[in-house]
């Protein structure tokens, strides 16, 4: 039988994440086991690529075109209307070479610690406290309530936080009422605070995802492997670690996966929020790519940072993959 | 034969064409064996690697690079029929007299500018037979998506465009110069027209005119007169010293001196008035029209900063400054939080309203006593899409708006500009002694003493957002000195123009 689905593949191995966004092979490996069988290809496998074209067709149009589109114009000076100049790799130098596009890479990648390893950290702890619970009324609205940041847009949480976080909004209220009045600043001014501000509201989205997609994988480990480590007399700690954690290890690597790319290509959070400021202090290369593709119309420059970044996502990405099949 | 006229029309022909390419080399079995291949290829990328797995996903690759690239075909808007369309125009037959036929002009709009609203409908009420459609985007975004609009298949007739960048060059735009003699527009002071020129080089100043104002704006300071009052402070400062005076009188009274803002730049106001009264007027302009040689590291622009940086180490501005934005900048002044505002005219029936009669508006004053006036000032910039249907529609319009009373009084009621054109024309009717009247005495002073100049955030497309944001941010905070920042300024300037 030949099987032509078009959807997010499962293949016989458990769990292949995929890397959302940049690198999906969904279809090509959906037609797999048919083309292995060759004897019987002939007929069956021309229905299946019938069948495959209309989402092949998709593909190509809208993701695989406009990714070698932007690929050829990386190679160009171009302003996106007008004539355009072949110019080789200068515009991948200028990316490389420029203090302030390089600054804003490192930003990208301090605020991996702010979208990935405090939500998964946090979510961790949540999810095995929750597990803990009683099954009932308490453990889902908790649930509910950490899953419900995760529903706000992401351009709506940055302005809502500018406020919070403004020199009389409810961060700087709290403090006050609390006697910390010492402490209190215009956090989103402050070239210190403004990049682990601006972090900080990504944890409290991504909090909740993870914290769910952590309690899905927990139902999931063996209840007799949390029976017999009990019976061995371990505690809360020993059991988290012998059981818990490497239980989820699929499920960190896909978190690690999305939110990695989250922060890495982050831009709704920083545009509503600061804009890249001050200074240049929380400036992320989505931003840079926004303003010298639109504002300064230079698409040859943007394209060649997409694909930068691209590249960086995929670096840091590819070898969680590995990691998590690892000793599988 | 597959670089076709616009990108839009291209990108689409280039899907369907690849389609084609996939469904006739599927017909024929060949391309499906290329394709089986690669996706055998694929299966091996995403399982365990296995011996000569990397060779064969390469291939993979590189037969999927080659497709991309054929689907590509040429190089990117390598063909340029616009530039032709602009030239043609210059020749082309003006016709005055407004068209009798039933017409729909489109207008592509800031948000929070109602002005073409209401110049609309008044257009409407005279001339019911021509109908306008006007959409709103927010600056930042019309910025951005306005040269694709321009050079779309149905482009706006009408279009607010802050800087008209490659738009000319591109021919998006169209000439107006044959409109400008049909209709007079050469008894306009030439000193509003001149930014809204740009010649075959990109240089402002010179060369066709692409842009007309609907109004024109001029900048300056406002001051809350109930806490200058209570400072001691008895009228408008008429030197920068005094100026100076006055900031530290508030200082040491325990009032916010200057109210600002910089976290979208509006600081900026303050900086640039400061330079204006140490800089050479021509040669700061010369800049800002992008001329072949010229600078922004100029003895008077490094003064003017330095001054900035020592206002910001004397704690002139608000400490939260960076976290400020406009809107509540503009709150601040209008809820009595300091006492001096730089801003423009276009906030004086806003500042009336909060502060009744305790608000001044005046120029900001120059660096020796009895100077001359500098102040910066710009048309809310208006073009023509070189591919609208409708030109001598849209150029009446834009005539209209410049010489009919009701239009003009609408222009100055709604933006608190002074409507521009042809200045023996009457002038609007203003509440005497209001902000708005100040603004265009202001105006007619400025215009006087020819002491205009553009705002250095129109130098360039990216300019704005790219450097003198962020930089003066840095100065406003005493991060950098005043050297640093035109400096940098400049460095990205020349970054931006170079390339």
């Amino acid at each position: 039988m030949n099987k032509a689905t078009t959807g997010p593949l499962h293949s016989a191995e458990p769990q292949q994440p995929v890397a959302t966004g940049s690198t999906p092979t969904g279809p090509v490996v959906a037609v797999a086991q048919p083309l292995r069988r060759r004897p019987v290809r002939r007929a069956g496998s021309r229905t299946a690529w019938v069948m495959l074209l209309p989402a092949l067709a998709v593909y190509i149009g809208f993701v695989i075109a406009p990714m070698l589109m932007g690929l050829q114009y990386s190679f160009y000076d171009w302003n996106g209307v007008g004539a355009s100049t072949f110019v080789g790799l200068e515009n991948y130098t200028r990316v490389l070479t420029d203090p302030v596009l390089l600054a804003s890479i490192l930003n990208a990648f301090t605020l991996i610690i702010f979208f990935t390893i405090i939500p998964i950290t946090v979510g961790l702890i949540l999810a095995s406290l929750i597990r803990s619970m009683r099954q009932g009324p308490v453990s889902s609205i908790a649930q509910t309530i950490l899953f419900l940041p995760q529903i706000v847009p992401l351009a709506a949480a940055g302005i809502a936080w500018a406020w919070m976080y403004a020199d009389t909004g409810t961060v700087n209220q709290f403090l006050r009422a609390v006697g910390l009045e010492g402490i209190t600043r215009s956090w989103l001014a402050d070239y210190g605070t403004a990049l682990p501000a601006v972090g900080l509201i990504g944890s409290w989205v991504l909090t909740g995802l993870c914290t769910v997609l952590l309690l899905t994988g927990i139902g999931k480990i063996d209840g007799s492997l949390y029976e017999a480590v009990r019976l061995d007399g371990a505690g809360w700690w020993r059991e988290f670690f012998t059981v818990t954690l490497p239980g989820l290890r699929q499920e960190i690597a896909v978190l690690a996966t999305l939110t990695i790319i989250a922060a890495l290509s982050s831009f709704d959070i920083i545009y509503t929020s600061t804009q890249g400021g001050p200074g240049r202090a929380t400036l992320v290369p989505g931003i840079s790519i926004f303003r010298i593709g639109f504002t300064q119309s230079d698409v040859g420059l943007a394209s060649a940072f997409g694909m930068v970044l691209m590249v960086l996502v995929l670096l840091v990405v590819l070898p969680i993959q590995r990691l998590s099949k690892v000793n599988d | 034969m597959l670089c076709a006229e616009n990108n839009c029309g291209t990108y689409l022909r280039r899907i369907a064409d690849g389609i084609s390419v996939v469904l006739k080399g599927f017909s024929r079995g060949k391309l499906h064996q290329i394709f089986a291949s690669t996706i055998d290829k694929g299966v091996t990328m995403s399982s365990t690697p296995r011996p000569g797995s990397r060779r064969r996903s390469s291939i993979a690759l590189a037969v999927i690079t080659a497709a991309g690239f054929a689907l590509a075909g040429c190089a990117p808007g390598s063909s340029g029929p616009g530039a032709q369309e602009s030239a043609d125009q210059a020749s082309v037959d003006v016709n005055t007299e407004l068209t009798s036929e039933e017409v729909t002009l489109t207008i592509a709009d800031e948000t929070g500018f109602p002005v073409t609203d209401e110049l609309a409908k008044e257009f409407t009420k005279q001339h019911p037979n021509v109908t306008f459609e006007i959409t709103r985007d927010t600056f930042q975004n019309l910025t951005a998506n306005a040269p694709k609009l321009l050079a779309g298949e149905n482009p706006p007739d009408l279009i607010r465009l802050p800087t008209i960048g490659d738009t000319a060059r591109d021919g998006l735009l169209a000439n107006l110069d044959p409109y400008a003699e049909a209709y007079g527009w050469d008894a306009w002071p030439e000193s509003q027209l001149a930014p809204l020129r740009m010649n075959e080089e990109g240089t402002r100043g010179s060369g066709p005119l692409y842009q007309v104002g609907l109004g024109y704006s001029i900048t300056g300071i406002y001051m809350n007169t109930a806490i200058a009052e209570k400072l001691g402070i008895d009228g408008p400062p008429q030197t920068m010293a005094e100026l100076e005076d006055d900031l530290a009188t508030a200082k040491a009274g325990g009032v916010l001196p200057i109210v600002a803002g910089d976290k979208d730049g509006v600081v900026n106001f303050v900086v640039q008035a400061a330079m204006n009264q140490y800089a050479d007027k021509e040669e700061f302009l010369s800049w800002m029209f992008n001329e072949e040689g010229s600078t922004y590291a100029t003895e008077g622009n490094i003064k003017g900063a330095e001054l900035i940086r020592s206002w910001a180490d004397a704690g002139y501005f608000p400490s939260d400054i960076n976290a400020v934005d406009y809107f509540t900048f503009v709150t601040r002044f209008s809820e009595g939080e300091g006492l001096f505002a730089f801003n423009g005219n276009w906030e004086a029936a806003n500042y009336q309203k909060a502060l009744g009669d305790d608000v001044e508006f005046f120029l900001v004053p120059p660096a020796e006593e009895g100077g001359d006036h500098v102040a910066m000032g710009a048309a809310n910039s208006f073009s023509v899409a070189a591919g609208s249907d409708e030109l001598d529609t849209t150029t009446y319009f834009l005539d209209w708006i410049h010489s009919d009373p009701a239009a003009r009084q609408i222009i100055t009621d709604v933006t608190g500009a002074s409507p521009g054109g042809d200045p023996s024309l009457e002038q609007p009717t203003v509440e005497e002694g209001s902000l708005i009247a100040d603004a265009l005495d202001m105006a007619a002073q400025i215009g006087e003493e020819n002491g205009q100049v553009d705002f250095m955030s129109n130098t360039t497309a990216g300019i704005y957002a790219g450097a003198i944001i962020p930089e003066s941010q840095l100065l406003v905070t005493s991060k950098i000195t005043g050297d640093d920042f035109v400096s940098r300024v400049q460095e990205f300037y020349e970054n931006e123009v170079g390339s």
